[in-house]
Protein backbone atom coordinates (compact mmCIF):
# COMPACT_ATOMS: atom_id res chain seq x y z
CA UNK A 1 0.00 0.00 0.00
CA UNK A 2 1.37 3.38 -0.86
CA UNK A 3 0.16 6.76 0.29
CA UNK A 4 1.59 8.26 -2.88
CA UNK A 5 -1.57 7.22 -4.64
CA UNK A 6 -3.51 9.73 -2.50
CA UNK A 7 -2.39 12.54 -4.72
CA UNK A 8 0.17 11.95 -7.41
CA UNK A 9 0.45 15.67 -8.18
CA UNK A 10 1.94 16.60 -4.84
CA UNK A 11 4.94 14.37 -4.90
CA UNK A 12 7.23 16.69 -2.96
CA UNK A 13 7.14 14.14 -0.23
CA UNK A 14 5.86 10.64 -0.44
CA UNK A 15 5.58 7.96 2.14
CA UNK A 16 7.15 4.66 1.29
CA UNK A 17 6.87 2.15 4.05
CA UNK A 18 8.03 -1.36 3.37
CA UNK A 19 9.78 -0.55 0.10
CA UNK A 20 13.49 -1.15 0.07
CA UNK A 21 16.45 -0.81 -2.19
CA UNK A 22 17.65 -4.41 -2.05
CA UNK A 23 21.26 -5.43 -2.21
CA UNK A 24 22.12 -9.06 -2.83
CA UNK A 25 25.36 -10.22 -1.28
CA UNK A 26 26.22 -13.92 -1.23
CA UNK A 27 22.60 -14.94 -1.09
CA UNK A 28 21.71 -12.55 1.74
CA UNK A 29 19.48 -9.58 1.03
CA UNK A 30 20.31 -6.22 2.54
CA UNK A 31 18.35 -3.01 2.70
CA UNK A 32 20.69 -0.79 0.71
CA UNK A 33 19.23 2.58 1.66
CA UNK A 34 19.85 1.87 5.34
CA UNK A 35 23.48 0.99 4.64
CA UNK A 36 24.13 4.10 2.57
CA UNK A 37 22.81 6.49 5.22
CA UNK A 38 24.39 4.55 8.12
CA UNK A 39 27.78 4.62 6.42
CA UNK A 40 27.30 8.34 5.83
CA UNK A 41 26.53 8.89 9.51
CA UNK A 42 29.45 6.70 10.61
CA UNK A 43 31.88 8.59 8.39
CA UNK A 44 30.48 11.89 9.65
CA UNK A 45 31.10 10.88 13.26
CA UNK A 46 34.57 9.59 12.31
CA UNK A 47 35.47 12.86 10.58
CA UNK A 48 34.22 14.85 13.56
CA UNK A 49 36.25 12.84 16.03
CA UNK A 50 39.39 12.84 13.89
CA UNK A 51 39.14 16.60 13.37
CA UNK A 52 38.56 17.09 17.08
CA UNK A 53 41.64 15.10 18.09
CA UNK A 54 43.97 16.15 15.28
CA UNK A 55 45.69 18.93 17.13
CA UNK A 56 45.29 18.33 20.86
CA UNK A 57 46.05 21.21 23.19
CA UNK A 58 46.00 21.49 26.96
CA UNK A 59 43.71 24.47 26.71
CA UNK A 60 41.11 23.31 24.17
CA UNK A 61 39.96 25.65 21.47
CA UNK A 62 37.56 25.48 18.57
CA UNK A 63 36.64 22.00 17.48
CA UNK A 64 38.44 20.25 20.29
CA UNK A 65 36.34 22.24 22.73
CA UNK A 66 33.17 21.06 21.06
CA UNK A 67 34.25 17.42 21.00
CA UNK A 68 35.24 17.58 24.66
CA UNK A 69 31.78 18.88 25.45
CA UNK A 70 30.26 15.95 23.53
CA UNK A 71 32.42 13.40 25.34
CA UNK A 72 31.60 14.97 28.68
CA UNK A 73 27.90 14.90 27.90
CA UNK A 74 27.93 11.23 26.93
CA UNK A 75 30.03 10.26 29.92
CA UNK A 76 27.53 12.02 32.18
CA UNK A 77 24.81 9.76 30.77
CA UNK A 78 26.92 6.71 31.63
CA UNK A 79 27.94 8.06 35.02
CA UNK A 80 24.41 8.90 36.13
CA UNK A 81 23.14 5.40 35.41
CA UNK A 82 26.06 3.03 35.93
CA UNK A 83 27.63 4.72 38.93
CA UNK A 84 30.92 6.34 39.73
CA UNK A 85 32.98 3.17 40.15
CA UNK A 86 32.16 1.20 36.97
CA UNK A 87 31.14 3.73 34.35
CA UNK A 88 34.49 4.41 32.71
CA UNK A 89 34.80 1.30 30.47
CA UNK A 90 31.25 1.86 29.24
CA UNK A 91 31.68 5.45 28.05
CA UNK A 92 32.68 4.40 24.50
CA UNK A 93 29.68 2.09 24.15
CA UNK A 94 27.09 4.50 25.53
CA UNK A 95 28.64 7.42 23.69
CA UNK A 96 28.67 5.57 20.39
CA UNK A 97 25.05 4.54 20.82
CA UNK A 98 24.03 8.11 21.57
CA UNK A 99 26.00 9.69 18.74
CA UNK A 100 25.03 7.08 16.16
CA UNK A 101 21.32 7.24 16.96
CA UNK A 102 21.36 11.03 17.11
CA UNK A 103 23.27 11.16 13.83
CA UNK A 104 20.86 8.73 12.17
CA UNK A 105 17.75 10.55 13.35
CA UNK A 106 19.00 13.96 12.38
CA UNK A 107 20.50 12.80 9.09
CA UNK A 108 17.08 11.52 8.12
CA UNK A 109 15.39 14.76 9.09
CA UNK A 110 17.89 17.44 8.08
CA UNK A 111 19.34 16.23 4.79
CA UNK A 112 17.11 16.41 1.70
CA UNK A 113 17.68 12.82 0.59
CA UNK A 114 14.91 13.10 -2.00
CA UNK A 115 17.44 14.73 -4.33
CA UNK A 116 19.14 11.36 -4.73
CA UNK A 117 16.99 8.97 -6.70
CA UNK A 118 17.13 5.29 -5.88
CA UNK A 119 15.74 2.56 -8.14
CA UNK A 120 13.39 1.56 -5.33
CA UNK A 121 12.71 2.83 -1.84
CA UNK A 122 14.12 6.09 -0.58
CA UNK A 123 16.97 7.31 1.56
CA UNK A 124 15.82 8.19 5.05
CA UNK A 125 16.86 7.83 8.66
CA UNK A 126 18.36 4.35 9.14
CA UNK A 127 16.49 4.12 12.44
CA UNK A 128 13.16 4.00 10.63
CA UNK A 129 14.05 0.46 9.56
CA UNK A 130 13.24 -1.98 12.33
CA UNK A 131 16.33 -4.07 11.53
CA UNK A 132 18.62 -1.22 12.62
CA UNK A 133 16.86 -0.64 15.91
CA UNK A 134 16.64 -4.36 16.68
CA UNK A 135 20.36 -4.68 16.00
CA UNK A 136 21.12 -1.80 18.36
CA UNK A 137 18.82 -3.26 21.03
CA UNK A 138 20.43 -6.71 20.73
CA UNK A 139 23.90 -5.20 21.07
CA UNK A 140 22.64 -3.57 24.27
CA UNK A 141 21.29 -6.91 25.53
CA UNK A 142 24.56 -8.69 24.86
CA UNK A 143 26.55 -5.97 26.55
CA UNK A 144 24.58 -5.98 29.77
CA UNK A 145 24.91 -9.77 29.92
CA UNK A 146 28.63 -9.37 29.30
CA UNK A 147 28.85 -6.70 32.01
CA UNK A 148 27.11 -8.90 34.55
CA UNK A 149 28.95 -12.11 33.69
CA UNK A 150 32.27 -10.32 33.55
CA UNK A 151 31.84 -8.87 37.01
CA UNK A 152 30.09 -11.64 38.91
CA UNK A 153 30.72 -14.78 36.88
CA UNK A 154 27.96 -17.38 37.04
CA UNK A 155 26.68 -15.76 40.23
CA UNK A 156 25.13 -13.22 37.88
CA UNK A 157 22.27 -15.64 37.24
CA UNK A 158 21.35 -15.48 40.93
CA UNK A 159 19.50 -12.30 40.16
CA UNK A 160 16.83 -14.32 38.39
CA UNK A 161 15.65 -15.80 41.69
CA UNK A 162 15.83 -12.55 43.59
CA UNK A 163 13.95 -11.41 45.62
CA UNK A 164 12.03 -14.71 45.51
CA UNK A 165 12.16 -17.70 43.13
CA UNK A 166 8.46 -17.04 42.36
CA UNK A 167 9.56 -14.15 40.15
CA UNK A 168 11.74 -16.37 37.95
CA UNK A 169 9.42 -16.33 34.89
CA UNK A 170 9.00 -12.57 35.08
CA UNK A 171 12.73 -12.04 35.42
CA UNK A 172 13.39 -14.23 32.37
CA UNK A 173 10.63 -12.47 30.44
CA UNK A 174 12.27 -9.16 31.24
CA UNK A 175 15.34 -10.11 29.22
CA UNK A 176 13.11 -10.41 26.16
CA UNK A 177 10.95 -7.37 26.75
CA UNK A 178 13.95 -5.09 27.23
CA UNK A 179 15.26 -5.30 23.65
CA UNK A 180 11.69 -5.44 22.32
CA UNK A 181 10.67 -2.19 23.97
CA UNK A 182 14.00 -0.50 23.17
CA UNK A 183 13.76 -1.30 19.47
CA UNK A 184 10.03 -0.58 19.10
CA UNK A 185 10.31 2.73 20.91
CA UNK A 186 13.03 4.06 18.66
CA UNK A 187 11.58 2.62 15.45
CA UNK A 188 8.05 3.81 16.17
CA UNK A 189 9.07 7.29 17.17
CA UNK A 190 11.22 7.92 14.12
CA UNK A 191 8.81 6.36 11.66
CA UNK A 192 5.86 8.18 13.23
CA UNK A 193 7.74 11.45 12.95
CA UNK A 194 8.57 10.93 9.28
CA UNK A 195 5.03 9.83 8.50
CA UNK A 196 3.52 12.86 10.24
CA UNK A 197 5.79 15.23 8.38
CA UNK A 198 5.16 13.63 5.00
CA UNK A 199 1.40 13.49 5.47
CA UNK A 200 1.40 17.16 6.48
CA UNK A 201 3.59 18.08 3.52
CA UNK A 202 1.17 16.22 1.29
CA UNK A 203 -1.72 18.30 2.63
CA UNK A 204 -0.05 21.70 3.01
CA UNK A 205 3.36 21.88 1.34
CA UNK A 206 4.47 25.21 2.81
CA UNK A 207 5.26 26.54 6.30
CA UNK A 208 2.63 24.51 8.23
CA UNK A 209 4.86 21.39 8.56
CA UNK A 210 7.79 23.42 9.90
CA UNK A 211 6.82 23.38 13.62
CA UNK A 212 6.20 19.63 13.39
CA UNK A 213 9.65 19.21 11.81
CA UNK A 214 11.26 21.15 14.65
CA UNK A 215 9.29 19.08 17.15
CA UNK A 216 10.55 16.00 15.32
CA UNK A 217 14.16 17.12 15.65
CA UNK A 218 13.63 17.66 19.36
CA UNK A 219 11.85 14.32 19.79
CA UNK A 220 14.53 12.41 17.92
CA UNK A 221 17.32 13.87 20.05
CA UNK A 222 15.32 12.89 23.14
CA UNK A 223 14.97 9.38 21.71
CA UNK A 224 18.74 9.11 21.29
CA UNK A 225 19.14 10.28 24.88
CA UNK A 226 16.55 7.77 26.09
CA UNK A 227 18.11 4.86 24.23
CA UNK A 228 21.57 5.51 25.63
CA UNK A 229 20.21 6.25 29.12
CA UNK A 230 18.27 3.00 29.14
CA UNK A 231 21.22 1.02 27.78
CA UNK A 232 23.42 2.34 30.57
CA UNK A 233 20.64 1.77 33.11
CA UNK A 234 20.46 -1.90 32.08
CA UNK A 235 24.24 -2.20 32.29
CA UNK A 236 24.21 -0.51 35.67
CA UNK A 237 21.48 -2.89 36.85
CA UNK A 238 23.58 -5.89 35.79
CA UNK A 239 26.62 -4.47 37.58
CA UNK A 240 25.03 -3.50 40.89
CA UNK A 241 25.33 -5.62 44.02
CA UNK A 242 28.24 -7.81 44.97
CA UNK B 1 -7.14 -8.28 -0.96
CA UNK B 2 -10.29 -9.45 0.76
CA UNK B 3 -12.43 -6.38 1.38
CA UNK B 4 -13.59 -7.51 4.83
CA UNK B 5 -10.01 -8.08 5.92
CA UNK B 6 -8.93 -4.66 4.69
CA UNK B 7 -11.91 -2.93 6.30
CA UNK B 8 -11.23 -4.69 9.59
CA UNK B 9 -7.53 -3.80 9.35
CA UNK B 10 -8.23 -0.11 8.81
CA UNK B 11 -10.67 0.01 11.73
CA UNK B 12 -8.25 -1.91 13.92
CA UNK B 13 -5.42 0.43 12.96
CA UNK B 14 -7.47 3.45 13.97
CA UNK B 15 -8.54 1.84 17.22
CA UNK B 16 -5.06 0.67 18.14
CA UNK B 17 -3.64 4.19 18.06
CA UNK B 18 -6.71 5.78 19.57
CA UNK B 19 -7.04 3.39 22.49
CA UNK B 20 -3.30 3.32 23.08
CA UNK B 21 -3.32 7.10 23.40
CA UNK B 22 -5.80 7.22 26.30
CA UNK B 23 -3.67 5.84 29.10
CA UNK B 24 -0.42 7.64 28.26
CA UNK B 25 -2.42 10.85 27.77
CA UNK B 26 -3.71 10.66 31.33
CA UNK B 27 -0.27 9.68 32.59
CA UNK B 28 1.50 12.49 30.79
CA UNK B 29 -1.03 15.00 32.06
CA UNK B 30 -0.50 13.81 35.61
CA UNK B 31 3.27 13.91 35.27
CA UNK B 32 3.31 17.38 33.72
CA UNK B 33 0.93 18.69 36.38
CA UNK B 34 3.07 17.33 39.18
CA UNK B 35 6.19 18.76 37.55
CA UNK B 36 4.62 22.22 37.33
CA UNK B 37 3.65 21.94 40.96
CA UNK B 38 7.17 20.93 41.83
CA UNK B 39 8.63 23.88 39.95
CA UNK B 40 6.18 26.25 41.63
CA UNK B 41 7.26 24.99 45.01
CA UNK B 42 10.95 24.94 44.25
CA UNK B 43 11.84 27.12 41.26
CA UNK B 44 15.55 26.45 41.75
CA UNK B 45 15.06 22.77 40.95
CA UNK B 46 13.56 23.57 37.55
CA UNK B 47 16.35 22.14 35.43
CA UNK B 48 16.45 18.83 37.24
CA UNK B 49 12.67 18.51 37.14
CA UNK B 50 12.58 19.33 33.45
CA UNK B 51 15.12 16.66 32.58
CA UNK B 52 13.33 13.99 34.58
CA UNK B 53 9.97 15.06 33.18
CA UNK B 54 11.16 14.83 29.57
CA UNK B 55 12.65 11.41 30.17
CA UNK B 56 9.50 10.05 31.81
CA UNK B 57 7.26 11.65 29.18
CA UNK B 58 9.21 9.79 26.52
CA UNK B 59 8.66 6.54 28.41
CA UNK B 60 4.92 7.13 28.49
CA UNK B 61 4.90 8.13 24.87
CA UNK B 62 6.50 4.81 24.03
CA UNK B 63 3.25 3.07 25.01
CA UNK B 64 1.33 4.98 22.36
CA UNK B 65 4.12 4.23 19.95
CA UNK B 66 3.56 0.50 20.46
CA UNK B 67 -0.02 1.02 19.37
CA UNK B 68 1.25 3.00 16.42
CA UNK B 69 3.61 0.19 15.43
CA UNK B 70 0.66 -2.20 15.47
CA UNK B 71 -1.35 0.23 13.35
CA UNK B 72 1.48 0.69 10.87
CA UNK B 73 2.02 -3.01 10.51
CA UNK B 74 -1.71 -3.46 9.89
CA UNK B 75 -1.68 -0.76 7.22
CA UNK B 76 1.61 -1.39 5.45
CA UNK B 77 2.70 -4.93 6.28
CA UNK B 78 -0.55 -6.71 6.98
CA UNK B 79 0.19 -10.39 7.66
CA UNK B 80 -3.40 -11.47 6.89
CA UNK B 81 -3.38 -10.42 3.26
CA UNK B 82 -1.30 -12.88 1.36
Amino acid sequence: MNLNSVDSLLLISGVEVGKHFYWEFQGITFHGQVFIVSLFVISLILIFSILGTLNLKTIPEGFQNFMEFVVEFTSTIAKDQIGESYYRPWIPFVGTLFLFILGCNWAGALIPWKIIELPEGELAAPTNDINTTVALALITSFSYFYAGLNKKGLAYFKRYIQPTPVLLPINILEDFTKPLSLSFRLFGNILADELTVSVLVMLVPLIIPLPIMVLGLFASSIQALIFSTLASAYIGEALEGH
Amino acid sequence: MDSIISAASVIAAGLSVGLAAIGPGIGQGNAAGQAVEGIARQPEAENKIRGTLLLSLAFMEALTIYGLVVALSLLFANPFTS
